[in-house]
């Protein structure tokens, strides 16, 4: 089984998680597809890894998935107090920032 | 047997992906990660990456799933209120076109590669390879200072979701405001925010939200209601 395959599949995931985040409007749905294309990264470094035969890329994956669940953490935070503001939970209608 | 093994985790990966993409209750869309990530540690099993493929069930599909239904059960598990595939803004055409850029942009990359060795299976592994032994090992002495960065970056992300997220935070001013005539004991919880009941029925996603400039009490009334019936 040629490393190849799995990039590509990597790169499907990585692409599909692309297009959620573009066209999904729940914040929620956006953060979950940001964990697809992370996810996909994971499995690209860990190809890699192991095509080389050494450990690094596993640890990077390691550490993608540190920073994957920090992002959960921070932006589940920012969901929840937009809720108790009242705010909608709508990524179109957060707008204020927009200049 | 390996290639069947592997075409059929990349298909349940694949499939989990476009299901967080296209379903449209959010509760759903997590249900179709979780199956994402189970197929995803199994590929890396097939990488024989032993040590990430458990970490990768343990802490994303147990913890961090967790965490996901937890906050779609509190936000209110409705419909997105536009069905994807509504005739086409022009937003959503472009996303796509943007998407399949970089698809190709990514096949391109792979597939014309200069690295003779992506078509090989890589070279012969260690018997110690992807273990909790090499890991530990690794993480201890060449990536030290990663390690340290990671857990102090773990440390600051949760204290800054105790701080976003707390209830006694500074960010919602308009909890305090809650009306004399109720105790303590029963105070009223604000219109959508907060119970399961809520969270079940999509309040607050499929209804309008209420004005944050209404103080009305009679749209607090249900929250009060449903947060009885939780009692």
């Amino acid at each position: 089984m040629s490393v190849n395959w799995y990039l590509i599949v990597s790169a499907m995931i990585f692409t599909l998680g692309a297009t959620g985040v573009m066209i999904r409007r729940n914040p929620l749905v956006v953060l979950l597809c940001l964990e697809l294309m992370l996810n996909a990264g994971n499995l690209a470094l860990i190809g890699f890894s192991r095509m080389w035969g050494n450990g690094s890329g596993e640890i990077f994956a390691i550490v993608v998935m540190v920073i994957a669940a920090c992002e959960v953490a921070i932006g589940l935070g920012i969901i929840v107090a937009l809720y108790r503001r009242r705010l909608p939970v709508d990524v179109d209608e957060l707008s204020e920032l927009h200049g | 047997m390996t290639f069947l093994f592997f075409f059929i985790f990349a298909g349940f990966a694949l499939a989990g992906a476009i299901g967080v993409v296209v379903l449209r209750n959010p509760f759903y869309c997590v249900l179709s990660l979780v199956v994402h990530l189970v197929a995803l540690a199994l590929l890396f099993l097939l990488l024989e990456a032993q040590f990430v493929a458990v970490a990768q069930i343990v802490v994303y599909a147990g913890a961090v799933m967790v965490l996901y239904v937890f906050v779609v059960g509190y936000v209110g598990g409705g419909d997105d209120p536009a069905p994807l595939w509504r005739a086409g803004t022009r937003q959503r055409a472009l996303a796509i076109g943007f998407a399949s850029a970089i698809f190709i942009e990514l096949a391109i990359a792979v597939l014309g590669t200069g690295l003779s060795a992506l078509g090989t299976e890589g070279i012969a592994l260690t018997a110690n390879y992807g273990t909790p032994e090499q890991i530990g090992e690794l993480l201890l002495t060449d990536f030290l200072l990663a390690f340290e960065l990671a857990s102090m970056l773990l440390l600051v992300a949760a204290i800054g979701a105790v701080a976003l997220a707390g209830r006694r935070g500074g960010i919602a001013e308009d909890e305090g405001n809650l009306s004399p005539r109720y105790g303590v004991v029963d105070l009223p919880s604000p219109a959508a925010t907060g119970s399961m009941a809520e969270g079940v029925s999509g309040y607050g996603v499929t209804a309008p939200l209420p004005d944050p400039q209404f103080e009305g009490r009679e749209l607090q009334q249900p929250a009060r209601a449903a947060a009885e019936d939780d009692r």
